[in-house]
């Protein structure tokens, strides 16, 4: 209260002071215990055994040691497999930015009914990546699905996608960039209408135009709409379970495992509950998005300096 | 515009752009026309290998009544519900007072505390899933909807308050000044000023955290088992076990796992694009 005109109170007077972190507590302790503290619980178990149940039994840096191969241990042959996965995950998923942009210059026209198409072309973003994981498998189904009935259409021979170790990971990557491409598509849509108009007719009576007008002068103006389509799908690709769980459970021979679901596996699954050993690589997998989330946080820090 | 708008390019263009439009969406959404059509086949179609053709005859009303009357499906669409809207009612409630918090005062540690918000909210699940789960266990909330939806709202509440920061920080500052000159409490600012202004905010939030939390499925699978407390997307494949190989049954069965989120999109659509593209202009 900037006029503090009596003493009406200790509350009173420090009203602008107190009250933001009133509003703040509750949620900082639903953050706190939830996901802050857990970060720190799992680099601590990382360094034990334990079963989930029983005492922990502290082993040091065994499990990484185990894991990563360190002295005279070998690599877990599991996590390079995984990791190599998760690797290809990256990569592959990044198609989704040009995949997305590419969809919306498609549709950003205005014919009658491009709403509806917008939304139809957006809408597997909503599904659930369990039913887009289904979806996926049934198409790939080397005697019912329709992929082999095309392929078969244009005497192709039937492949079993999903059945196969060289080719499963890439199926399973191809079904995730479904609901990512439409992703990257909307932020490309919203961001192409928001194109400056008098720099395009600009560029256009320069003589400007296609690929050209694109690289220099629509793309600077997207680079919002890009950073956040960057961001969601590096996340996207390293949180990558659903899909994998889902579709091939980790196999043929482990053969589309990733660290996020290596982790899982290890920790509670039927194989056992080895809680340490998947903190490990729960830890490791940390450790690369930490990598990320830095460069993230950092341009989002910048702008804020230059907003103010 | 960009590209050159339609009405500008050649005449034999325009007529090519009108026929692709169609072709290209049956391509981008075959997998999931093939899966509809399977949902309306009889049982005998696969049993004689009519896989992708027209179904020989209309058995959507049997196999969609199989999913809802003779099976667990509607306990575990209960379960999504119960699960999803606390949630929803949690995540917004903490995230617009935080967000108010962050948006409005300047204090120290103001900048981290949000960074805190946002990094937390990036981090991988997994990292999260041995604590989290002891800490349910501990707490006698294993394998309840309550346990869900404690982490879910926890969780969401990063990307909620990194949300609700900046829609508020948007909003015109000089309204809130004017408040105080008033006199106003602070509390009757963020609820008689503050709040009326952020109904977008709350629209747009309310249906991307319905979505995000109806499709949860990897805290699904560690902190519930069993049709007590499993949402649909856990359920289901309980369900896909219950008619193994059934095809014409695990698809209606997915769609219908499917649809709420999307009902939701389509009623709310521009509510859930102005959610989901909050940043992507500046």
């Amino acid at each position: 209260m900037a006029t503090a005109t009596s003493n009406r109170g200790w509350y009173k007077r420090n009203e602008i002071a107190i009250t933001p972190w009133l509003f703040l507590l509750p949620a900082m302790i639903f953050f706190a215990v939830y996901v802050i503290i857990p970060i720190g619980q799992s680099f601590w178990i990382s360094l034990h055994e334990w079963d989930g149940l029983g005492e922990k039994t502290w082993v040091g840096t065994a499990n990484y040691e185990r894991l990563l191969g360190w002295g005279d241990a070998n690599i877990d042959r599991k996590f390079s497999v995984s990791f190599w996965n998760n690797l290809k995950w990256l990569v592959l998923y990044l198609l989704a930015i040009p995949a997305g942009l590419f969809i919306a210059l498609f549709l950003n026209q205005t014919v009658t009914g491009i709403r509806f198409y917008k939304s139809m072309f957006f809408f597997p973003f909503v599904i659930s990546q369990v039913v887009v994981g289904l979806v996926f498998s049934w198409f790939y189904l080397p005697r019912e699905g329709l992929l082999n009935a095309i392929l078969g259409f244009f005497g192709a021979g039937p492949i079993n996608v999903l059945g196969d170790p060289t080719l499963a990971t890439y199926g399973i990557i191809a079904a995730g960039l479904w609901p990512q491409t439409a992703y990257c598509m909307i932020l490309y849509l919203t961001g192409l209408n928001a194109v400056d108009p008098e720099q395009v007719e600009a560029a256009r009576l320069d003589g400007a135009k296609g690929h050209k007008m694109l690289w220099y002068v629509i793309l600077p103006q997207l680079k919002p709409a890009t950073f956040i389509a960057f961001v969601v799908t590096i996340i996207g690709a390293l949180r990558s379970f659903d899909l994998i769980s889902v579709m091939t459970n980790g196999g043929p021979f482990g053969s589309t495992r990733v660290l996020s679901f290596y982790m899982f596996e290890e920790s509670l699954s039927e194989f056992g509950f080895r809680m340490g050993y998947g903190a490990s690589i729960a830890v490791v997998l940390f450790f690369i998005m930490l990598g990320f989330i830095t460069y993230f946080l950092y341009s989002m820090y910048r702008d804020e300096k230059g907003a103010r | 515009m960009f590209p050159t708008p339609l009405e500008k390019t050649s005449r034999s263009w325009q007529v090519s752009y009108q026929v692709l439009l169609p072709i290209m969406l049956i391509i981008w959404l075959l997998p999931l026309i093939a899966v509809a059509n399977f949902s309306i086949k009889p049982d005998s179609d696969f049993v004689n290998g009519n896989y992708w053709g027209i179904p020989s005859s209309f058995s959507a009303f049997e196999n969609y009544g199989k999913v809802f009357f003779e099976s667990n499906m509607p306990r575990y669409l209960w379960n999504s519900l119960f699960i999803t809207i606390p949630t929803v009612i949690g995540a917004v409630a903490l995230s617009c007072m935080a967000g108010f918090a962050l948006g409005v005062y300047k204090f120290k540690g103001n900048l981290l505390i949000f960074f805190i918000f946002i990094a937390g909210n990036f981090v991988p699940f997994q990292i999260l899933m041995v604590p989290v789960r002891d800490l349910t266990v501990n707490m006698n909330l294993y394998d309840t909807k309550l346990g869900l939806v404690l982490f879910h709202v926890a969780f969401q509440t990063g990307f909620c308050t990194l949300f609700m920061r900046n829609f508020i920080r948007a909003l015109p500052f000089p309204l809130i000044e004017a408040a105080r000159v008033e006199g106003i409490a602070e509390w009757k600012i963020f609820l008689y000023v503050v709040l009326p202004l952020m109904k977008p905010a709350l629209a747009a939030l309310a249906v991307l955290i319905f979505t995000f939390i109806w499709n949860d499925y990897f805290w699904a699978v560690v902190l519930t088992q069993g049709p007590d407390a499993q949402p649909v997307t856990a359920g289901i494949t309980e369900f896909n076990s219950q008619f193994r190989a059934a095809y014409h049954l695990m698809s209606a069965g997915s769609i219908v796992a499917a649809l709420p989120p999307v009902a939701m999109f389509f009623l709310m659509q521009k509510h859930f694009i102005a959610g989901l593209t909050l940043g992507a202009v500046k």
